[in-house]
């Protein structure tokens, strides 16, 4: 089977920092994957390679057998690939439905001039796009919540919306930037509970982790991140029992 | 106060049609040539204030040279009028275009810069203009200006009684406004919010944000050199003096004032601050340090402006909303 996303010996510098070194793995069709490591392990900057925001110093990053690396970020978007942010990143002054539907920017068409004589083209389209943003929004239970301003939701609603809205762009994989952080156990659980079920809609997903108890029961597999370096992937009973992780995390809280 | 907002945003269309019927009516209840004229000149900065709030309020990105463009409309349609003479329509499209070009071409290598250097190149570049207006004699005439420039006119209709140019301008005005509310009422348009708000989430939406800065930056250009166009033919007489960088900031002052990110905001920000000076006649010396004092005032007590960031249409929407929820 081929991989939908491969990553190849990818290293990401700032000056004197190697925040990812020389990292290689491979993502399939519909698999969830957890990406975990210490803090300052290079997990974000490797989401930040692949959607676009770094180009990485060395490396390949292969999507739809074409390498994306360099890619400009809504390039990447227009791909396939859809991201959360680990530090909510809403359009926070735009109302929840608006938030969703510029994330289906990549997905309709109208353009200025359709939008300066308002033609029916734009008219149906916006009806449509209204229609599947509120589709995702009752998928994240904030359909009731329209019409609010995004920085008016509570924390943890904040984050599902991040996800909604990313679903939006239709991305066959979903990276999902810490998704839990600030949630309280139960919202986590929930949470946790609706990205196993976003495996069953067909989505491949990567999801960033700081803990590992978390992830072990939605993952099929597990990747582990410490000072830029993948020091173990496999699956999350293995992940368990690998020294080198156990020394990883032990090692950072002793 | 939520309240009035609601019932505001409820009767939109009602108060934007009274609005209308008002400037309509202007001129007969108050037909002095003086009052006449100054609601000309209201309706023409209302054009260029809706057109930088394009590229300043709604995507967010700071310009302080509009008044370059507005003297680039004026300038190719003063010289195309006077020299070939030329009818308005060719004039007001080719002040547009050449308006718009200008943007494009000083647009597109500082809008990939990140940061408030698109703030520092307008202004640089609104004092370049001005000097090529003042030395390029040959062209401009430089500080002697453009004289007798004609008036607009159309199969053998001329628009040359002040009452004739202020209901063009109010065309102009509503169509403005027209346009701007539909693009952003439009994906185009929230893409241009989503870029003001946040940059990397609005790239990794798929938004190409170099593109549609780009591209606003022109259109709020090209209005500006439309509103130029209109400014040379109904003065008949430019010079260098009225597109300088004060004309800038004072055009960025009343879009502050009135709000970011919205028409009637804008509206309101014109009108006052044309007014204002009027009023204090006898302190004309001191309109920029009021415009100052008024900016420094704003920034304290409401930095958003006295209208900005409400969005009637949110706020109809969310009204209507709650009703169905309470009918439930
Ligand atoms: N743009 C940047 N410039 C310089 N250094 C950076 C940059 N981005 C990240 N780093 C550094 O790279 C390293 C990895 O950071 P990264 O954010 O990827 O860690 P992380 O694994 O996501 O950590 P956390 O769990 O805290 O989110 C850190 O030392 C960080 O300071
Ligand atoms: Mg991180």
């Amino acid at each position: 089977m081929k991989p939908l996303l491969g990553i190849e010996r990818v290293t990401q510098r700032f000056g004197g920092l190697v925040a990812v070194s020389n990292v290689s793995f491979q993502i399939f069709e519909n698999e969830i994957i957890g990406v975990i490591g210490p803090n300052g392990a290079g997990k974000t900057t490797l989401f930040n390679i692949i959607t676009g925001i770094y180009k990485p110093t060395e490396g390949k990053v292969m999507y739809d057998e074409g390498n994306i690396a360099g890619f400009r970020p809504h390039e990447i978007t227009q791909s396939g690939l859809a991201r959360t942010f680990q530090n909510i990143r809403l359009f926070q002054n735009m109302t929840v439905l608006e938030n969703v539907l510029v994330g289906m920017h990549t997905r309709t068409k109208a353009n200025l001039f359709d939008a300066v004589f308002r033609t029916g083209r734009l008219k149906k389209e916006q009806l449509e796009a209204t229609q599947k943003a509120e589709y995702y929004l009752r998928l994240v239970d904030l359909y009731e919540h329209r019409h609010s301003a995004a920085k008016n939701l509570p924390y943890g609603s904040q984050r599902k919306l991040e996800i909604a809205r990313a679903m939006a762009s239709e991305p066959r994989l979903l990276l999902l930037d810490e998704p839990a952080a600030g949630m309280n156990e139960q919202e986590t659980a929930e949470l946790m509970e609706f990205i196993g079920k976003l495996k069953a809609l067909g989505y491949t997903i990567l999801l960033i982790e700081h803990d590992m108890k978390l992830v072990m029961n939605i993952c099929e597999r597990i990747i582990v991140f410490d000072h830029g370096c993948l020091i173990a992937q496999g699956e999350p009973e293995v992940i368990k029992k690998e020294p080198k992780v156990i020394e990883a995390y032990l090692g950072k809280e002793a | 106060m939520n309240r009035i907002l609601a019932c505001l945003a409820r009767n939109q269309l009602l108060i934007s049609l009274t609005v209308l019927a008002l400037a309509l009516l202007f001129p007969l209840v108050f037909p002095s040539q003086y009052s006449i004229r100054m609601a000309t000149l209201c309706g023409m900065y209302i054009v260029l204030a809706l057109s930088l709030n394009l590229i300043t309020g709604y995507t967010g990105q700071v310009s302080l040279g509009h008044a370059a463009f507005f003297g680039i409309g004026a300038y190719t349609a003063a010289i195309l009028a006077t020299r070939f003479g030329l009818n308005f329509l060719f004039t007001f499209i080719a002040a547009a275009i050449v308006a718009g070009l200008a943007a494009f071409l000083l647009g597109l290598p500082t809008l990939k810069l990140k940061g408030h250097y698109l703030a520092m190149v307008t202004l640089g570049f609104c004092e370049i203009v001005r000097l090529v207006e003042m030395n390029w004699m040959g062209l401009t005439r430089g500080p002697l200006g453009i004289l007798n420039i004609p008036p607009p006119s159309l199969w053998g209709f001329t628009i040359d009684a002040p009452i004739e140019y202020y209901y063009f301008i109010v065309a102009l005005v509503v169509l403005t406004i027209k346009l701007v509310q539909n693009i952003v009422d439009s994906r185009v348009g929230k893409g241009l919010i989503a870029i003001s708000e946040d940059e990397i989430a609005a790239e990794a939406m798929g938004i190409n944000i170099l593109r549609y800065k780009v591209m606003v930056f022109v259109i709020s250009a090209a209005l500006a050199g439309f509103a130029g166009a209109f400014y040379a033919q109904y003065m008949s007489y430019i010079d260098p003096t009225s597109f300088g960088t004060d004309q800038s900031i004072s055009i960025f002052i009343m879009i502050i004032f009135g709000g970011l990110a919205s028409i009637p905001g804008t509206i309101i920000g014109v009108i006052v601050l044309t007014l204002l000076p009027e009023v204090l006649r006898g302190l004309m010396d001191f309109r920029l340090i009021i415009y100052g004092l008024i900016l420094i005032a704003m920034m304290l007590v409401k930095p958003e402006g006295l209208l900005g960031n409400i969005n009637f249409t949110r706020i109809k929407k969310a009204a209507d909303g709650k009703k169905a929820g309470e009918l439930k």
